[in-house]
This record gives structure tokens, sequence and C-alpha cells, in this order.
């Protein structure tokens, strides 16, 4: 197994970094893109800095239920797919558009 | 069976007049006439006969033991808060049931005979044994709440029946009038009953004790408590038994069919006043002061009483005040102790004071409904067993030995004299001097001197003078019209006697008028006083010599021969030539003050009419309307107006929910890691 292993001097806080950054563009994206679309891709992009954090936990504090709760976000981001593309299918039919903005007949 | 066991069927004693109701709420109209009076008084003289039987099972256990709870259920359980409905059977529970019941059946059975050809015949009679049930239970309940709904079933009972003849106006204010005034000591009764249940966390009598043997949880209540538990329970009684400023419900009260009257006078709803103050005497006897107060009010109701009854000209007007007046002598009586003795006139005032009721409405019936004494006058001729009778309850009244009233007031006068409260011996004599006078006026006026219901000329009214004349311009006459209608002469109409469901009755009360002071003799050791030691309540100050109570009987007598002696004196000849009467003319302008009630009337009309309504519009426009539903309207309008803010929070986009929650996330980020830093 030392062919899978990183370098040393690669610490897990490199990882924490790298899903921090991605977390970031994830959820500014989400604020700032109109189209359904792309937020959409961020919030797949937000869930996937999750599970790089999870899985470079389990590895530095050497406990094998991060891994496996990479597993359930997994399929449950599957699901959320899913129904998520069905949606915006949906909307884009009635209304020949996917703009976040024009959706908004819960207005209070 | 055992005595005890034959007790516990008490509640036979209200529940065959409540059944007899019932059934001819139900099934009255098809019961027809004459049976339905007749299955009303059954029912109430089948409770008269369960009371007598009641008094023999008591009388036969011995005195400690007379007294006891029937077996019942729970009423009422709310926290530490109980009410059982039970029947309380004791001496003084028993004593009243006999003559409620006695009397109400003569009631009764005389009613079937006035009530002739009334449309509403049995629903009448419904409503008398519904009367008398509820006196039964409240006279027979073992708590002050149920006491209460007897109570208040007699309230609602006489507003049915002094409005009985709806169709007349004045009887529908008139059973208004009666219910309200009720009402105003009914919330004394009811203030009352929640310190009892404040202080001692019941409200059985049983947990009061009585007489000698007060309880110990009662003694050791506070002077204040005491005195105002004592004087809200008067505040009720006041109401119920028409006591000064609350009797003015009373002489409006006539406006009911004259059984009514009776039936409210004699036997059931102003007794229970009286009832309620000796049932809850422990009260009076330990306060220092509540029974100065209900002695002095009693002793000024019947004195005023008294006086507004000499002037008044309608045949049961005059009856009216005088039962005021006799329910003052009763207060007078529980107001200085003398427990026994107010039961005790309560009892002979019934035995009379039906008899007078009735005698009268003998009178008018035979007179084809003329109520004015001024048009009547030598009827001793016309209808001789109800004058004979009506002289019975006269004499009896008036105190004259050895009637009954001569004892019964008498003891009452003679046990203020004992107490050494001159001042309310005098108040009472001059009453009774009054009392004497008043009813001699009136017996004058009505069956002796002469014979004034033929002559218009007699006619004091200008308006009864006019339909006269109309009368006689028309040529002939129509007797029923001139009647009914007029109610002035009587051409072609001669008074005649009732029929004998009415005199039966009158002969029957009239005896007990003679012979019912010998109930309590007052020689003290020679066990006449027989009501005194069964009802086994305190029986206030004794006399301090023989001498003294015989001197005292000798100057009651002599000031009821004395008022007797002036009355006879001056109506001898009927009233003047000129249709005057001598005694409005004498008093002068006196008299309007007398005719009108001391402006008593006026006065409650006044305040009702102007600063109680004034209040009323202030609770009603300031209170109610900008107070109540301001604060009512006030919250709405602040929720409507924070939704109405709040709402614009709810923008349908999803990018500023998205912001709100990492918003949110960063704050409980930020908030964590202070946690952990610090």
């Amino acid at each position: 197994m030392t062919a899978l292993n990183y370098p040393d001097h690669i610490t897990a806080t490199y990882y924490l970094i790298l899903a921090a950054m991605l977390f970031t563009i994830g959820a500014v994206g989400l604020l700032i893109r109109k189209n359904t679309l792309v937020m959409f891709m961020c919030v797949e992009l937000m869930l996937n800095a999750a599970n790089l954090s999870f899985v470079a936990y389990a590895k530095a504090l050497n406990d094998i239920s991060g891994q496996v709760i990479v597993f359930f976000t997994l399929v449950v981001a599957a699901a959320e797919v899913a129904i998520g593309l069905a949606i915006i299918i949906a909307i884009f039919r009635r209304r020949q558009s996917v703009n976040a903005d024009d959706v908004d007949l819960l207005k209070g | 069976m055992d005595a005890r066991n034959l007790l516990d069927l008490a509640w036979l004693i209200p529940a065959l007049p409540a059944f007899g109701a019932v059934v001819l709420l139900l099934f009255g109209k098809r019961i027809g006439e004459p049976k339905a009076g007749w299955l009303a008084t059954a029912m109430i003289t089948l409770s008269f006969v369960a009371s007598v039987i009641a008094f023999f099972a008591l009388r036969s256990l011995s005195p400690d033991q007379r007294s006891n709870v029937s077996q019942g259920f729970t009423w009422i359980q709310a926290g530490t808060f109980r009410v059982d409905f039970r029947f309380l059977v004791d001496p003084l529970s028993s004593t009243m049931t006999l003559f409620v019941t006695g009397i109400g059946a003569l009631i009764h059975m005389y009613a079937i005979g006035y009530m002739h050809g009334d449309e509403r015949f049995s629903r009448f009679f419904a409503y008398l044994n519904l009367f008398a049930a509820s006196m039964l239970v409240l006279v027979l309940g073992s708590s002050f709440l149920l006491t209460f709904l007897g109570w208040e079933g007699v309230g609602l009972c006489s507003y049915l029946l002094i409005s009985f003849w709806f169709e007349r106006n004045s009887a529908a204010v008139a059973g208004k009038k009666a219910f309200i005034t009720n009402r105003v000591g009914d919330f004394g009764f009811m203030l009352a009953m929640f310190l009892i249940f404040q202080h001692l966390g019941t409200l059985n009598y049983s947990a009061l004790g009585s007489g000698e043997h007060v309880s110990a949880a009662v003694s050791g209540l506070s002077q204040t408590t005491i005195t105002a538990i004592a004087l809200l329970l008067f505040l009720g009684a006041m109401g119920k038994s028409a006591q000064l400023p609350l009797h003015i419900w009373l002489p409006d009260a006539m406006e009911g069919p004259t059984p009514v009257s009776a039936l409210i006078h004699a036997a059931t709803m102003v007794t229970a006043g009286v009832f309620l103050l000796v049932r809850a005497n422990v009260f009076f006897e330990l306060s220092n002061h509540a029974g100065t107060i209900v002695a002095w009010l009693g002793a000024i109701t019947a004195l005023y009483a008294a006086t507004v009854a000499l002037v008044q000209n309608d045949i049961k007007r005059v009856l009216a005040y005088s039962t005021i007046s006799q329910l003052g002598y009763m207060f007078l009586a529980v107001g200085v102790g003398a427990y026994s003795a107010a039961i005790f006139h309560m009892i002979t005032h019934a035995f009379f004071k039906a008899l007078l009721f009735l005698g009268a409405g003998s009178v008018i019936h035979g007179m084809h409904d003329e109520q004015d004494m001024r048009r009547m006058g030598g009827l001793r001729k016309f209808m001789p067993i109800t004058a004979f009778t009506f002289i019975f309850g006269w004499l009896a009244i008036a105190g004259v030995f050895p009637f009954a009233g001569f004892w019964s007031k008498d003891e009452i006068l003679a046990k203020a004299w004992f107490g050494h409260d001159y001042g309310l011996w005098l108040v009472g004599a001059a009453a009774a001097l009054l009392t004497a006078f008043y009813m001699t006026r009136q017996v004058w006026l009505v069956f002796y001197g002469p014979e004034r219901f033929r002559d218009a000329a007699f006619l004091a009214g200008e308006e009864h003078a006019e339909i006269a004349t109309q009368v006689e311009d028309a040529g002939e006459p129509e007797p029923a019209v001139a009647a009914h209608g007029a109610g002035g002469v009587h051409d072609g109409v001669e008074p005649h006697e009732s029929p004998w469901t009415m005199y039966v009755p009158l002969a029957i009360l009239a005896f007990l008028s003679l012979v019912g002071g010998f109930l309590d003799l007052p020689f003290v050791n020679s066990k006449l006083n027989v009501l005194d030691r069964w009802l086994q309540v305190p029986e206030g100050p004794v006399a301090p010599h023989f001498s003294t109570a015989l001197l005292l009987s000798i100057v009651a007598l002599a000031i009821a021969v004395t008022g007797i002696w002036v009355g006879i004196g001056v109506y001898r000849k009927g009233l003047r030539a000129d249709g005057s009467d001598e005694t409005v003319e004498r008093l002068g302008g006196f008299a309007g003050v007398l005719e009108n009630a001391w402006y008593i009337n006026a006065a409650v009309a006044w305040f009702v009419s102007g600063p109680a309504t004034v209040f009323a519009r202030f609770l009603s426009d300031g209170v109610d309307k900008r107070g109540i539903d301001g604060a009512v309207n006030g919250i709405g309008s602040v929720t409507r107006a924070g939704g109405g803010g709040l709402r614009r929070l709810q923008t349908g986009l999803v990018r500023n929910y998205a912001l709100g929650i990492a918003f949110g996330t960063v704050l409980l980020l930020l908030y964590v890691s202070t946690r952990v830093a610090f």
C-alpha cells in the first residue's frame, strides 16, 4: 500500500484548504449566479468540498467513518440531482427560462 | 322501619311537587281544567303527608340526635370544592316543610276555584308546584349551595307567577322588577358563600354548628370575617324577604293572581330570608354588630311599611305592606337573637296572612275583579263566610288575645325589651299600633259600613264617574263590561260568596289563626313553649321576672285594642259623605308621602334612570367600547401591522434565501468559534 501513500510533506491541511476554496467558490457562485443550472453545479461543488474534507480527516485521524459518510453524501447527492434536474426541466418547460429570479411566485 | 331510614326518604318532599310540575308542563293541556288543579293539589298534599311522617320520625329520635343528612350524590366536584346533593332534616327544616306544604296545599286548593276559566289554568298549577318544590329544596338543602338552588328556583317561579297575566304590561313589568330586585340580594348571598368557602373550605351546614355548639372552625374566624358573612347573608335575605330598601318588588307583586300573592307572602319566598338567617345563626351570634344592624333595619321596616299601609286603597296593597311590616318584626327578632321567636312569628304570620290574602282574593272574586276598598263596604251580608274568616285574620294580625299574632308578636317585642333594646321595643310597639289601626280600617271599609259598590257618587276617581255616566246613557247597561272594564258600577251584579274550594281553605286557616299561638306559649318553666324546645335554635334574652313578661303582654294587648278602637271610631260610618278618607284628610300633605310609599320607589327609579344609567353608559361607551374593545382590536391591528412588515422578507427569490442561510451559517460559526476560543 505504500505506493498509494501521499508524500509525507503534503499534510491534511492542504486538502482542507483546497476544500475550503472549493466550498467558497460554490457558495459565492450560488449567491451571484442567476442560472439555476449553474447554481445547481455550485451546490455540487459545495457538497464535494465537504466530501473532500471528510476524506482528509478520515486519513488524518485514521478513522474509517469519515469515508463511510462520503458514500452517504454521494447517494444523497445523486438523488438530489435527479429531483433537482427534473424540477429545472419542469420550470423550463413552463417558462422557457431557467433564471432563478423569474421564479418568485411565493413572494409574500 | 327505623326512623333514620324514613328520614332518608326526605327527598320525596320536594320531589312530589316537582314531579307534578313536570307532568303538568308536559301534559297539562290534555289533563284539562279541574283535573290539572286537583293533580297539583294532590302532589303538594302528598308532600305534606310526607312532611308529617318526617316530623314524627324526627320526633321519635332523642333531642340531641335530631339531625339527619340523607344519602345523596356528589353534585359538584372541583378540586377541594365539593357539594353533595343531600337533604338535611332537623327540627328547623321539618317545621318549615310542615307549614310550606300545609299552607301551600290549602292555597293550591283555593286556586282551583279562583283560577276557574283561565286559559292557562294548567300552566298556573305547574308553576305553583314548581314554586313549592323550589321552596322545599331551599328549606331542606344540606348546604348553602343547595339552599341557593332552591332560592333561585323560588326567584324564577315568582317571576313566572307574578307576570302570569303577562298580557297586562303592568304584570310583566312587576315580574321583571321582582326578579331584578331579588338579584341584588342574591349577589349578597353569593358573596357570603364565597367568603364561607374561602374560610371554612365547605358550604355544608354541618360545618357551622348551631346555638351553643358552634364549630371550632367558625369560632376561630376573625370578627371582621364573621360580620362580613353575616351582613352579606342579610343582604340576600333583604332581597327575598323584602326589607328596606329592597322591598319595592313586593307591593308590585300584587299584579299576580291572588293565590300567588298568598303563596309568596305566607308560605314561600318571603320567609326564605328569615329562614336563611336562622339557619346561619352562628354568624349572627358571634358577630358583635351584625345583630344590631339587622334588628334596627327590621324595626324601621316594620314601622315604615305600617305607615304606608295606612293610606292604601287597594285591598291587596294594604296586605302587601303589612307583610313587609311583619317581616320586619321577624328580622327584629333575629337581630336580638330570638331565632325561635322569628320562626314562631313566621308560622303564625303564614297562617293569618294566607288567610287574609285568600280572603281578599275571595272578596275580589265576589266583587268581579274590584280591588278598590272605597268601592266596597257592607260585604259581610253578601259573603258571610269570607267576612267571618277575614275577621279572624284581622284579630290575629292586630295581636288580640288569644289569636296567633298576639303570642308571636308579643314574644318578639318582649325579647327586645328583655335584651334592653328599649328603642327597638318602642319602634315595634308603634308599628303594632299602626297595624291594628290599618287592619281595622280595611275590615271596616270592606265588610262594614254602607254598601258603596252600587253608588256611583262614591267613586273617587273622575274617570270612573265618566264611564259610569256613559253606561247610564247607553240605556241598557252591560253588566260584564261595567264590572270588568270600568271596575265601577255593578248594576245587576251583586257580590256573591265564593265556591267551597275557596272557603274551605279559609275556614281551616281561620282555625289555625286562632290556635296557632298555642304552639309556643311564653310560660318558660311550664313546658308549654313547645316550639322553643323543639327548634333547638337560640332563644335570645329571657324574662327577668314573670311579672315583667305579663306586664309587657298587657301593654301589647292594650296597644292592639287602642289601634282597633281608634280604627272603629274613625271608620264606623265608612268613608266621609263626600267619599274622602278620614285618615288621608287628617294627615293632610303627609298622606301624599305615604301614598307614594315615602318616595322610595321614585328614589330607586331616579337612581336607576339617573346616576346608574350614566354609569352604565360610561361602562358601555368608555370602558367596554374604548377599553375592552380597544384592547381586543389593538391586539388585532398590531398583529396585522407586524405581519405586513414581516411579509417583505418573503421575497420569493431563491438567492435571497440562500444568502440568509449562508449568513446564518457564518454567524453560527462565529458563535461556535468564540465559545471554543474562550
